[in-house]
């Protein structure tokens, strides 16, 4: 019977084996799949227990913070955001039941402390409970509510405001705005009310038509490929026949002879269909690539909640330089092309940076559990999409706009301002309703114009006023705010 | 010198139940461990002097698992650790005794139609009217009064002590009787009678207590007893055969039964209700990883709320919760712990030198090793999942009283095998060694 019974022994070892290759395989090799089902609430409820870090505003201003509810095992924390909706975007919510977005979600490993799997361990070794880092912003706080209110007044739409040596984002916001703080109670209802639509951030998600703001990329487009320089005349007829529909000026006005000054300030559409032309494909798709249009945007949110800015056909595709597009009203901002007020602010801040685009940065620097900064934003470049003497001549036919031409309203008594005024006319728009009288208001600048230290964009949706109207006071009151607070 | 290993290990489990109380009670963890290592250093004393040639690391190894498993429960809940310090104690009394009163079990052979006719009283028990108990869908429990227990961890010693001593009496003529059939050896169906009366106790285990782990237990170590006392292989395929054919027919006819290989098979289909036990038990291993959270770090219920994340995980899914908070390596030692009492008690089956020992302590060392295989088998999605609980590890007093019961008669197998045999074990390595 002994060899049986060494047999039997072999079969136990062998069954047993089986039971560590299983363990094996749940516990290490498929670990991480089984991590990402939807049924393993797991990661989810840890994290929770976790003290999450703290978001703050440039000064210092608690924008997200958690509190400790229960004890023991029963011990978790939850979000909760003191200000309100004026940060809703866009810092976005952390909830266990509701998931996470923008800020929150893009610096979640940050924010929970999953620096690296090396200091965790000795944090492990050491008895120490993981915790999360804070990490500070640059949003300025006087500047935010002061966007957020004028966009209340005037209408749905967003600012963005961004510091344009550095590529701090100063200002973000959207209107209509939501409270992160009423998620767990109300997620459904904030997605499914149809026309407002409160948790799309307007700023990095809108998809607007840019309207005349755009005639600022054809410029430099037209003076960086030597097409133009500030003194080419073109001649403006009132109105020019264009792919079977007639492009008109504003109250048919005609400019013969017109040179860029003229052109930008009084927003001639004709003269910028012809530069547009002119360009053709290739060139002006390249300048718009290089401002960062076709491209997720670079900022730290994630890349599903931000929108690409470009040409779009019906099939929601972006199109490029091979496809046929209608140049001369893409060169004033037309056709299919829609655009994030992320975008447009971009632009202005390109140019304000001497033509130089810094990478767009919410967060600013990561504070750990003991105080010390681990990680401080290094402005980076993102590209350099025109020469800082295009950028020059550029800036001096903004200030135009605003000192004489159709952006009056952004001035600022004592400073020099820069910018372009928009208005896309978008009758029959359903997200607005389905009115007749519906403009996309917009107005993009930066001050001051000599010594740039903010560039910012602002736009109002569905409105019947013009950019002037609407936007340009957006814009001042925003940049002032800025300005008086340095 | 066998006090080194038992010392040893002793320390070894001591230092993991200090290490997860301290931080929680100190004084009490003291006490708790103080009265731990005092009654084992009694027990291990106790076995020295009534049975100074049993084998020398069986105890210390069970010690160590009742220690780890202690650990764990009382990570779970200090009041369950408690009631399982009582059970305990209890079992040891009951080993005490058993090693006492028993050291001639010879004895049992002459009570084997007893024995066996009381370990199917107890497999029935749970069905019958004003005792018996359901839960989860299976009958396992009996309860008399304030004393509640699950007679089937009773009844697998009895099926065992029955089926060792019929197979010694008979082992030859199964053997010599055999007949080829169409090149298949058949055990004569005369002697193989009896044989058939246990397929039918495990068939009737699935149908009427609907407890699948525990049929799938009695039915591996009837074939183990089988194939050891007649080498013929071609029994226990026919058996496999005859029992995955009434597994088969009652798996489709059983819905409780039914239900059970449905869930092992497509957990995700109802992760919320049917799915959710394995599952979370899965999504437990897989949380622990290689070193696992660290003892008292894993989560057994939904924060905030009373609600299981891991059902069950002081009884059928604590392999899981270990592996959550030791990792595969802490798992793999708990398995490796099995595997060494699992060797000792083969080795005992190998020096025993009389047929009915060398089938008890073989019977006795399957059951044992099949439970731990289930059970973990169980919650890792190797087989169904089904309610049998980790020897020594779990909590539940009936599974610790019975399996002490079951060490007592494997160390009174070893006493008498090894003074017979001399001084052959001695000395010898902790491993099973060609000793066939």
């Amino acid at each position: 019977m002994n060899r049986q019974i060494t047999k039997l022994f072999g079969l136990v070892v062998v069954l047993f084996a089986v039971l560590i290759g299983f363990t094996s395989y749940w516990s290490v090799f498929d670990a991480e799949a089984l991590k990402e089902k939807t049924a393993n609430k797991r990661p989810l409820l840890e994290q929770q227990q976790i003290r999450r870090g703290r978001i703050l505003a440039a000064d210092g201003t608690v924008i997200a913070r958690s509190v400790a509810k229960g004890r023991g095992d029963a011990l978790r924390y939850v979000r909760r955001y003191p200000e309100g909706s004026l940060y809703g975007h866009p810092i976005g919510y952390s909830f266990v039941e509701e998931g996470d977005s923008e800020f929150e979600r893009f610096h979640n490993d940050e924010l929970v402390g999953n620096d690296s799997e090396f200091t965790s361990i000795l944090d492990e070794l050491r008895g120490r409970r993981q915790e999360g880092n804070d990490i500070v912003t640059n949003l300025d706080p006087a500047a935010q509510a002061t966007a957020l209110a004028d966009l209340e007044a005037a209408g749905f739409g967003a600012v963005v405001a961004i510091e344009p040596q550095s590529g701090r984002i100063r200002v973000l916001a959207s209107n209509p705005p939501y409270d992160p703080n009423r998620v767990p109670y109300e997620l459904s209802k904030l997605n499914t009310s149809e026309i407002e639509r409160p948790l799309v951030d307007r700023a990095t998600q809108g998809q607007y038509p840019p309207g005349s703001t755009f005639k600022v990329v054809t410029a430099a487009a037209g003076l960086e490929s030597g097409a133009i320089t500030p003194d080419t005349p073109i001649d403006a007829p009132g109105s020019l026949e264009v792919e079977g529909t007639p492009l008109e000026n504003d109250f048919g006005e005609d400019f013969f002879g017109a040179t860029l000054d003229t052109a930008l300030t009084n927003s001639v559409n004709t003269w910028f269909g012809q530069l547009g032309q002119q360009l053709g494909n290739d060139t002006l798709f390249e300048y718009m690539e290089r401002f960062g249009f076709n491209s997720t945007p670079a900022i730290d949110l994630p890349a599903d909640e931000v929108s690409k800015s470009g040409v779009y056909n019906e099939e929601e595709e972006l199109l490029g330089a091979e496809d046929p597009v209608d140049l001369a009203r893409l060169a004033i901002g037309q056709e299919r092309l829609v655009v994030t007020p992320l975008q447009m602010a971009e632009v202005a801040a390109a140019v304000a940076n001497g033509g130089k685009l810094m990478k767009p940065q919410i967060w600013s620097r990561v504070i750990d559990p003991d105080g010390r900064v681990t990680k401080r934003l290094d402005p980076a470049e993102y590209s350099q999409p025109i020469s800082a003497e295009t950028a020059a001549e550029l800036t001096t036919a903004m200030e135009g706009v605003v000192s004489e031409g159709t952006g009056t309203n952004a001035e600022i008594p004592g400073v020099a301002v820069a910018g372009k005024t928009g208005t896309a006319e978008t009758p029959g728009n359903e997200a607005c309703g389905g009115g007749e009288e519906e403009n996309q208001a917009w107005f993009i600048g930066f001050a001051p114009a000599d010594d740039p230290k903010i560039a910012i964009a602002a736009t109002v949706e569905c409105t019947e006023e013009f950019g002037n109207d609407v936007a340009a006071p957006i814009f001042r009151d925003v940049a002032e705010t800025i300005l008086n607070g340095e | 010198m066998a006090l080194v290993p038992v010392a040893l290990l002793l320390t070894a489990g001591f230092a993991a139940v200090f290490a997860q109380e301290r931080s929680q009670l100190d004084d009490a963890s003291l006490i708790y461990g103080a009265y731990f290592f005092a009654v084992c250093l009694a027990t291990h004393f106790f076995l020295r002097v009534r049975l100074p040639d049993a084998d020398p690391y069986l105890f210390p190894l069970v010690a160590l698992l009742m220690a780890f498993g202690l650990v764990m429960v009382y990570r779970i809940d200090a009041d369950l650790a408690r009631d399982q310090a009582n059970w305990f104690v209890l079992g040891l009394v009951l080993f005490a005794l058993t090693i006492q009163f028993l050291r001639d079990y010879d004895v049992l052979e002459r009570y084997r139609y007893t024995i066996a006719g009381t370990g199917l009283l107890l497999l029935l028990a749970p069905r019958l009217p004003g005792i018996g108990q359901q839960v989860n869908g299976a009958y396992l429990g009996v309860k008399i009064g304030p004393l509640a227990f699950q007679p089937a961890e009773f009844s697998k010693i009895c099926l065992v002590v029955f089926l060792a001593s019929y197979l010694r009496e008979h082992r030859e003529v199964l053997i010599v009787g055999a007949r080829r059939v169409l090149g298949v050896t058949l055990p004569p169906l005369k002697h193989f009678g009896p044989m058939l009366v246990v397929w039918g106790a495990s068939m009737f285990m699935l149908v009427f207590i609907r407890d699948l782990g525990s049929s799938l237990m009695f039915f591996a170590a009837f074939l183990a007893l089988l194939y050891v006392a007649t080498g013929r292989f071609s029994f226990v395929a026919i058996g496999m055969a005859m029992f995955l054919l009434g597994a088969w027919f009652f798996a489709a006819t059983v819905p409780h039964v039914h239900d059970r290989v449905e869930i092992w098979l497509d957990p995700y289909a109802h992760p919320q209700a049917s799915g959710y036990q394995i599952l979370q038990s899965i999504f437990a291993q897989a949380d622990g990883g290689l070193f696992g959270k660290g003892f008292g770090q894993a989560l057994i219920t939904i924060p905030g709320t009373n609600s299981a994340l891991l059902p069950a995980a002081q009884t059928d899914t604590i392999y899981s919760l270990i592996v959550n908070e030791v990792g595969l390596f802490g798992a793999c030692a708990v398995i490796l712990t099995y595997l060494l009492i699992a060797a000792r008690g083969f080795k005992i089956a190998l020096l025993a030198d009389d047929g009915f020992s060398k089938l008890l302590a073989t019977g006795l060392t399957a059951v044992f090793a099949i439970q731990a295989f289930v059970i973990i088998g169980g919650v890792t999605r190797v087989i169904p999942l089904t309610g049998v609980t980790l020897p020594f590890v779990s909590y539940g007093g009936s599974s610790i009283v019975a399996n002490f019961v079951l060490l007592a008669l494997l160390l009174l197998i070893s006493d008498r095998a090894r003074r017979e045999s001399g001084a052959a074990g001695r000395g010898s390595g902790i491993l099973l060694e060609g000793a066939g």
